[in-house]
């Protein structure tokens, strides 16, 4: 039976891991390749790293930092931030990245999707969405969240699989850093119109959050979080452990 | 030394780098000559069946790999690579395959319930079939990584399942030859392993 997946994020500037880091244990907590095989050694089944750089002498250390994670790091790597042409795609994956999340970009050239699901598979691409509630109904944001689209964010996410996106990463704004749990409402809104992976994301405060995301929505199939997991708020090798307790298949 | 051959379908960086790791020399290379003289061969892929199966008769690699494990060569294949080396493919058709491992490979689709989510993406615990020094260094229930759309099957040679609404073939062997459905050099520790087996104790 296939495992729910337990995804660290690590956003990424200037070659440096942001959002602070608090381990015992790592010489150099803000290395995102030593931040990075320290979640591999702890059961963190796939990796997301996020370029939040501006200039191109950030985005040329990234890959940098990406190809030198890939030689060390031997479990899935999605890539996201600054993906706006397939151009972006090839320069990931060539990298060593297996995945790439698009997000504004994606909003801005519709085409995206499509042309890198044709070139690179669907599995190689993600949608990254960022949804908030206005008036009651779910709105996609782009630019970090700073900006509504004013599209409706089920019927977005629809389109996109549809074009050819292999999986979803739901991220509610709503919830977002007020860690009492994932936006349940709006991920099993997003679950019920589409047939790819679903990735939580936005909200999770303790190991608790992530069992009631599972039972809750057996739909879902991965739960993704930054900074519990950067702060040591949320081992994961006590949450895979707690999981598998609770009776949710776990990779050990 | 070990080649992983190179005939123009994904990227190989990865599973370069997992090699490196286990401190084994590897070799990425599309030359027949090199692979010729490789002790052992690495068949990766990904992407479309009939692409890759018509890259690998275009390059005169087929031919190539067919002579170098019928001389006992061991050989890996691993995701497409591994349902290349299946008689036959219906992936959107019919295509031909080196015919090195007697089945075929069909999309899972026909065997698991409607409401399992395709690809089979994730990771998922390894049910053994039968003894295999390709497990010597994992154990049974350990989880590897999947991504994949067809599998093979009508099979005698499965070595390994990995339970999905249905019992998928997940790895292979048949004598030196072998192939992974699952990704080893995206498998984490238990990938490793299965990696180390094959370059040490194959």
């Amino acid at each position: 039976m296939i495992t729910k997946r337990i995804i660290p994020c690590l956003d990424v500037k200037n070659g440096r891991v942001v959002k602070g880091v608090n381990f015992a244990g790592l010489n150099d907590v803000a290395s995102p390749v030593e931040l990075a095989k320290f979640y591999s050694s702890c059961g963190a089944d796939e990796l997301v790293f996020y370029d939040i750089t501006a200039s191109a002498e950030g985005r040329a250390l990234f890959t940098d930092i990406l190809t030198e994670t890939a030689r060390s790091v031997f479990i899935p790597l999605t890539v996201g931030g600054g993906i706006n042409t397939t151009d972006d795609f090839a320069r990931v994956l060539a990298c060593g990245a297996d995945k790439v999340s698009v997000n504004s970009g994606a909003i801005r050239d519709p085409g995206l999707v499509e042309r890198a699901a044709r070139l690179y598979g669907s599995q190689c691409v993600v949608l990254s969405a960022d949804v908030k509630r206005v008036d009651g109904m779910f709105r996609v944001f782009a630019k970090g969240g700073r900006e509504n689209t004013g599209m409706e964010a089920i019927e977005w996410i629809r389109r996109c699989v549809e074009n050819g996106a292999g999986e979803i990463v739901v991220n509610s704004i709503d919830t977002d850093g007020v860690k009492r749990g994932f936006d349940l409402e709006m991920l099993e809104a997003v679950c019920e119109v589409v047939s790819v992976p679903v990735i939580a994301s936005g909200g999770a405060g303790c190991t608790k959050d992530f069992i009631d995301l599972f039972k809750a929505l057996p739909k879902v199939d991965a739960g993704l979080a930054a900074s519990i997991f950067h702060f040591g708020e949320v081992s994961i090798k006590e949450l895979k452990q707690e999981m598998a307790q609770a009776g949710i298949p776990a990779r050990i | 030394m070990i080649v992983i051959i190179d005939y123009g379908v994904g990227n190989l960086f990865s599973l370069k780098s997992s090699f490196g790791a286990i401190g084994a020399e590897a070799v990425v290379s599309g030359e027949p000559e090199i692979i010729r003289q490789a002790e052992k061969i690495i068949l990766p892929g990904v992407g479309a069946f009939e692409e890759a199966a018509e890259k690998l008769r275009a390059t005169g690699l087929d031919r190539v790999i067919r002579e170098e494990t019928a001389k006992g060569k061991p050989l890996l294949g691993i995701c497409l690579g591994m349902q290349l080396l299946f008689d036959r493919s219906y992936e959107f058709g019919d295509w031909e395959g080196l015919g090195l491992i007697h089945g075929s490979v069909r999309p899972i689709r026909e065997v698991i319930p409607e409401d399992l989510k395709i690809p089979h993406i994730g990771w998922n615990p390894l049910i053994f079939k039968k003894e295999t020094p390709l497990f010597g260094r994992i154990q049974e229930g350990d989880c590897v990584y999947f991504v994949h759309s067809f599998y093979g099957t009508d099979c005698d040679d499965v070595i390994a399942t990995a339970e999905y609404g249905a019992e998928l073939t997940a790895a292979v062997q048949k004598d030196n030859v072998y192939g992974c459905q699952f990704h080893p050099e995206k498998s984490g520790e238990a990938g490793l392993n299965i990696l180390r087996a094959f370059c040490y104790d194959i």
